[in-house]
């Protein structure tokens, strides 16, 4: 599968979709043993690193103020290469938002999209930048949402929303309660599944169109 | 005079002279749509009442294409969003990959990027102003626009041997010193730039035709553009003083001395001022750099295998359209596990409708012209 997350290394992709430069697992090449040199023993693996993690927990007055009224609301709040990220509940997203515009003067929604992490109970992100005009600082607001969870829509918050959800929905197929008009904005109307998950495969989809379209075996 | 009918369901329909709402389908091959937009007009008469619009035609798919690239092979893709403005997108992903990567590109890499974008704002705001002249009827400032944007297109060459895709920037900094004449041709342009602005301004400025196209045309409030998340002259069109360059500094824009243009009613007319001095601003902030480019290397350390720790950064700049965003997650591999892209064009366009309510249909190349939008950024 050409889609799947990525482990320790990237792993093998069908020829087309990568450049050949990228890592390549270690094969012994056959040219080497018909020459008669016995192969180089290969290289023991390096000792795993300790993970870098740039991520730690924030505790600022904007946190605190969340927490107070929110409560089990805000499940975390973490700062990640000094920009904030807080993560609330998928339900109350709505709620927080609101507040984060009315009370905390976020007013303008940057930017909305999402992140899908297959192997992860909640598989999706939905991610909001906020940015606050008076106080000129941004916030990054998270939720996590399962597989054909509805996400509460921040259309009424921020009539921005509308666009950047149906981004999302065409995309992901991450559903958005609340919003006036979700259906896909970016592909035809007829396309099937949704591209930017991670368990799309490009290839297939190819194979697909090429059979419908074109009548051919393959395209590539 | 609008009349009122009851429609068989009960509904109010406003019609005039008792005509039948009609849609009018404009686009995607259309002059003035700047690309393939398609617009569907919902008209009464010859005044629009409601709008749609169709977008996802040069739709690429570059947001899954980053998670197939490493890092620096990615870069060259992102000019062809804003194709017009291909250094400030690059400016853009490079700078995010760098928070990423908690590295600094050096002080002369810093000041030859902002040379280069801002000289790539004016290019881009030529582009814009000749091609929304043309499409309200004004024939001759286009050829003027083009006359000076080749000038600036002729620098990047030079630079780096691409004209329109240039991919400039690389992740660090730099890869190429500046050419030995790099000043010199920027003073040069820079020193006649000032009396052809006044050249377009003489042509449009108190042309009553241009007056009476843009005055009073598409005008978005200031709560409604911030609403609806209108960036860059839009926004500040409305009278919205907000500018990334000002607000939150990169590159090296913190060490130069400009001013931020605003509008009063938000109106075609006022976001045609706003750019308009947006150029002089960006002459003088290309003034005050080649002054003093600082001495010293051009690239960062970092490896040839961009490895950045797991974890996420959310970079923006002023992009001559508005809001560039990039939202970058690394989970520790050579490849990004997700790019989003915030194009300010795609969330300017969102406005249109709002916009365009109200007005003729002539009205609505000039609202399409004044949103500055370019397609290759609205569909990705």
């Amino acid at each position: 599968m050409a889609d799947e997350p990525k482990e320790q290394q990237a792993p093998p992709v069908p020829a087309g979709d990568k450049p050949a430069a990228s890592p390549s697992p270690p094969s012994t090449p056959p040219a080497k043993a018909a020459e008669g040199v016995a192969p180089a023993a290969p290289k023991p693996p390096a000792p795993p690193k300790a993970p870098v993690s740039l991520q730690t927990p924030l505790n600022n007055e904007l946190v605190t103020r969340l927490r107070a009224k929110f409560t089990s609301g805000i499940l975390e709040a973490i700062e990640d290469r000094k920009q904030a990220i807080i993560i609330v509940e998928c339900a109350r997203l709505a709620e927080v938002a609101l507040h984060l515009r009315d009370e905390e003067k976020f007013d303008l929604l940057s930017d909305l999209t999402a992140v899908d992490w297959p192997k992860r109970e909640k598989r999706f992100d939905i991610v909001l930048n906020l940015y606050s005009f008076p106080k000129n600082e941004r916030v990054r607001v998270k939720a996590h949402a399962a597989e054909g969870e509805q996400v509460p829509s921040v259309f009424g918050i921020w009539p921005t929303a509308n666009w950047l959800e149906r981004e999302v929905f065409d995309m992901f197929g991450i559903v958005f309660s609340g919003h006036p008009d979700l259906k896909r904005i970016l592909l035809p109307d007829g396309w099937q599944g949704y591209p930017l998950r991670k368990d799309y495969d490009i290839i297939q989809q190819d194979t697909a169109w090429v059979k419908e379209n074109l009548g051919i075996e393959s395209g590539q | 005079m609008a009349r009122t009918t009851i429609a068989e369901n009960g509904e109010k329909q406003h019609t005039l002279l008792g005509a039948d709402e009609l849609i009018l389908n404009m686009g995607p091959q259309h002059p003035s749509t700047h690309g393939v937009l398609r617009v569907k007009l919902k008209l009464d008469g010859e005044r629009v009442i409601g709008s749609e619009c169709m977008i996802g035609y040069l739709h690429r798919g570059v947001e899954k294409i980053a998670e197939h690239r490493s890092y620096q092979q990615f870069a060259p893709y992102v000019d062809r969003m804003d194709y017009v403005a291909a250094v400030s997108n690059g400016l853009g992903y490079c700078e995010a990959i760098e928070k990423l990567l908690v590295v600094e590109a050096p002080a002369r890499a810093k000041v030859i990027r902002t040379i280069l974008t801002e000289l790539q704002r004016i290019a881009s705001h030529l582009l814009w102003l000749g091609t929304h002249a043309l499409d309200i009827g004004a024939l001759t400032p286009v050829f003027y626009c083009f006359r000076e944007r080749e000038e600036i297109l002729k620098i990047f060459e030079k630079y780096c041997g691409a004209r329109l895709t240039t991919h400039a920037f690389r992740i660090g900094g730099l890869q190429y010193e500046a050419y030995d004449t790099l000043e010199k041709d920027v003073e040069r342009f820079c020193k006649a730039f000032e009396s052809r602005i006044t050249e377009y301004e003489d042509l449009l400025t108190q042309n009553r035709i241009w007056l009476g196209r843009t005055k009073n045309v598409g005008i978005l409030k200031p709560a409604e553009a911030i609403a609806l998340g209108a960036t860059g002259p839009v926004l500040r069109g409305s009278g919205v003083k907000w500018d990334i360059r000002k607000a939150m500094p990169y590159a090296a824009y913190d060490q130069y001395k400009f001013e931020i243009p605003t509008g009063t009613t938000g109106d075609t007319y006022d976001r045609y001022l706003v750019r308009m001095e947006e150029m002089r601003q960006s002459r003088l902030i290309c003034l005050q750099a080649i002054e003093n480019i600082p001495a010293g290397p051009i690239m960062a350390k970092v490896g040839k295998v961009l490895k950045p720790p797991p974890g996420e950064v959310y970079h923006s700049i002023e992009a001559p359209k508005g809001e560039l965003g990039y939202y970058v997650v690394s989970d520790g591999t050579v490849q990004p596990y997700r790019v989003r892209i915030r194009p300010p064009s795609f969330v300017n366009l969102e406005s249109f409708d709002k916009m365009v309510r109200g007005h003729l249909v002539a009205d609505v190349v000039a609202i399409i012209g004044t949103l500055d939008i370019v397609l290759g950024e609205v569909d990705r």
